[in-house]
């Protein structure tokens, strides 16, 4: 695996984590090393996270730092903003990005605005986490990822990693981070015990503190025929086909890593290099990440490409709850490789 | 089916025998900061008409966009904020210039806000609906009943710190059919944060009356619901406001949890500047209820202002009033090259 910034020195020591171990061993390093850190949200405490994002934090911690709210998103999340405001770094947890409707005034008009409206005076350095993302029949209000919309609305970082390394490093960069950052993790790349078996969800994390610089892509596997350009549980499956197609074609796959900011620049140079872009989005398809990638293109040189691009993303349909019609609309493996090999035909 | 909505009652003088006993200084603190309250909307309702035509373009002039004022509701924020000092939040409404001026936001740097100016607390991003001064840890919202979660917050983060400073945050009526303002009850109320929530009732959600709108007679019932003290106070009267806020305060201090004090009071003028008020079937009378010139006439008559008083009082909001617009024009128009400023820290 190449990236852009390691994540760490050679020489650390390492152990197989799963994505959400790593992202808790972050989160418990910064509640270690800073008080004015704590965990909110619904289920976080004994159940330590309807995904596993807070296991094992109620002990090490206490109820006073790791803290079960009530069914009140507005309430819990407002808190989360006054909180950071007056000084402290919240950790406050969405349980499903899906239910970001019923505490959206929250998230965009006063979280995400209020360092802007202030004229800079005040920050909200508090990070809004929150699972995203299909796969298991959950129904079209349980398994959308929505990363679009965060990053579509401006005063929020939006971070989506796709394993455990990058998972621990850019959760201690959003809790460090001076602004408001929602970090979306995807059940299916969580390594959770419930759940179909994602190989790619446990894998080496180092021992040691490490930041992931917000904003930095990676290019997880090189290549020079086509690039895939995608982001969170996607990448995984981009990674299967290049495999799958190693020999034939050459895939060289970007994981983005965040949105906002999006790493323009790894984009180009991927795709100056292949001249053929494979962008591959969870989210619905229409006015998001997709297009955002192919407009990083056309914006700088539409001379770039040497093919139109393939865009793999949701159809622009609620996500089906039955398993077929939901594999249907979902951009796997099958649907990447079909796209890796148009783009690539021409 | 419609219902014709019931008349609103108009706030009426209690008699007050209860204040009588406040000391002559405070008295006469919340008689200047009322005074002083007024004179600032009436300066920003002089600048913000001075320059709206021909005709009325809402976006023209020096001061450009809605415009809510808070004449008449003076009371709420006096005796309220009498309490409080600059270590403690207020999060006050869209129609904040009332609650900023009683806490002691600085008058020059809202102002210049206000103006839309570089000099402005938002350096001009926020506007007269968002103002946010971190130094006297006041904040605004422009969302309906959406200020009260960061209330929680910023009343959380006090308590974790060791101190007995509170929050105070403030919806009108119309909020509190909201559900952020239910779930801030419940939530402040279970975990005993230091909050004063205070509605104001100025019996009017822009055109809807309040018994169009509200199941209950009083909000302050809904406390009941939540387990924390109710109390409605009528009349406008600000030393019944200062009472009521006296225990909450002291409640919410000694970390006994919050309290939610209704106070009926009166919009004295429209929604925002520009609304004809058509709907309004109390618009006659109001200005005999303006709650000023009442309280000091109570004052007068108490012998705690005379004439000379009420003179140098007024005098003064209008010198520190003149200045602060002068401030606000003097500052420069933000440079538009910045306009994508301050988006991240």
């Amino acid at each position: 695996m190449t990236t852009t910034h390691a994540p760490a020195s050679p020489a650390t020591h390492s152990r197989r984590l799963t994505t959400s171990k790593a992202m808790v061993e972050a989160i418990a390093f910064e509640m270690e090393r800073d008080p004015s850190v704590f965990y909110l949200g619904e289920d976080v405490g004994s159940y330590g996270g309807i995904f596993g994002s807070t296991g094992g934090l109620l002990d090490r911690f206490g109820p006073d730092r790791v803290i079960d709210t009530p069914i009140s998103e507005s309430a819990f999340i407002g808190l989360g903003i006054g909180a950071a405001v007056e000084g402290m770094r919240p950790v406050v947890e969405l349980m499903f990005a899906d239910f970001m409707g019923v505490c959206l005034d929250q998230i965009y008009n006063h979280m995400a605005k209020i360092h802007f409206e202030s004229g800079g005076n005040v920050r909200v350095p508090m990070v809004l986490t929150t699972a995203a993302g299909g796969g298991y029949s959950d129904g079209a209000q349980h398994s959308q990822c929505l990363w679009g919309t965060f990053a579509h609305l401006p005063g929020m970082k939006v971070v989506v990693p796709s394993g455990p390394a990058d998972a621990k490093g850019l959760m201690t960069a959003a809790i460090r981070d001076d602004n408001p950052v929602v970090y979306m993790f995807h059940k299916g790349v969580m390594g959770l015990p419930w759940m179909a078996k994602n190989p790619r969800a446990t894998d080496e994390v180092p021992a040691d503190d490490y930041e992931i610089p917000i904003g930095s892509a990676s290019v997880v596997r090189e290549g020079t025929d086509v690039s895939v350009v995608t982001i969170s549980l996607s990448v995984h499956h981009a990674l299967d086909v290049a495999e799958e197609l190693a020999g034939e074609i050459d895939v060289e796959v970007l994981d983005l890593r965040s949105l906002v900011p999006l790493d323009r620049e790894a984009i180009l140079s991927s795709v100056a290099k292949t001249r053929r872009l494979v962008v591959v989005d969870e989210d619905y398809r229409s006015f998001g990440m997709s297009g955002e990638v192919v407009a990083t293109i056309t914006d700088h040189d539409p001379g770039l490409l040497s093919r139109p691009v393939e865009r793999v993303a949701v159809p622009d349909v609620p996500i089906p709850y039955a398993h077929d019609l939901e594999y249907a609309v979902l951009p796997r493996q099958d649907r990447i490789e079909a796209a890796v090999r148009r783009v690539v035909a021409g | 089916m419609t219902t014709r909505a019931a008349r609103p009652s108009i706030p009426q003088p209690s008699g007050g025998a209860a204040g009588d006993a406040l000391d002559p200084a405070v008295r006469r603190g919340l008689y200047e900061t009322m005074v002083l309250s007024r004179t600032y909307e009436e300066a920003i309702l002089r600048e913000y008409h001075a320059d709206k035509g021909p005709g009325f373009d809402i976006g023209k002039g020096l001061i450009p966009g809605e415009m809510h004022l808070s004449a008449g509701q003076e009371p709420v924020a006096a005796g309220i904020c009498a309490h409080l000092t600059t270590d403690d939040a207020v999060t006050a409404t869209h129609r904040p210039h009332h609650f900023a001026v009683a806490h002691g936001v600085d008058l020059r740097r809202m102002t210049a806000e206000i103006f839309g100016r570089e000099g402005g607390l938002g350096r001009g991003r926020g506007g007269h609906m968002h103002l946010f001064d971190p130094a006297t840890h006041f904040s605004c919202s422009g969302i309906i009943a959406e200020g009260y979660p960061p209330a929680l917050g910023q009343a959380f983060a006090f308590h974790r710190q060791g101190t007995d400073r509170i929050a105070v945050a403030v919806t009108g009526e119309g909020a509190a059919n909201q559900g952020a303002f239910h779930e801030s009850l419940n939530l402040a109320a279970r975990w005993r944060l230091p909050v004063v929530f205070v509605v104001e009732d100025n019996d009017w959600g822009i055109s809807v009356a309040r018994t169009a709108s509200t199941a209950v007679d009083s909000n302050a019932d809904r406390a009941v619901a939540y387990g924390i003290p109710g109390e409605r106070i009528e009349g406008n009267e600000v030393e019944a406001v200062h009472d009521a806020a006296r225990r909450a305060v002291a409640r919410a201090r000694a970390g006994e949890g919050p309290s939610l004090i209704e106070v009926h009071t009166l919009r004295l003028w429209g929604h925002f500047e520009g609304d004809a008020q058509g709907y309004r079937f109390d618009l006659e009378e109001a200005p005999s209820h303006d709650p000023l010139p009442r309280y000091e006439a109570r004052l007068r008559e108490a012998g705690v202002l005379d004439d000379t008083a009420v003179e140098q009082i007024r005098s003064a909001a209008s010198e520190r009033v003149e200045d602060a617009i002068a401030f606000a024009m003097s500052s420069p128009v933000p440079d538009p090259a910045s306009a994508t400023s301050y988006v991240f820290a």
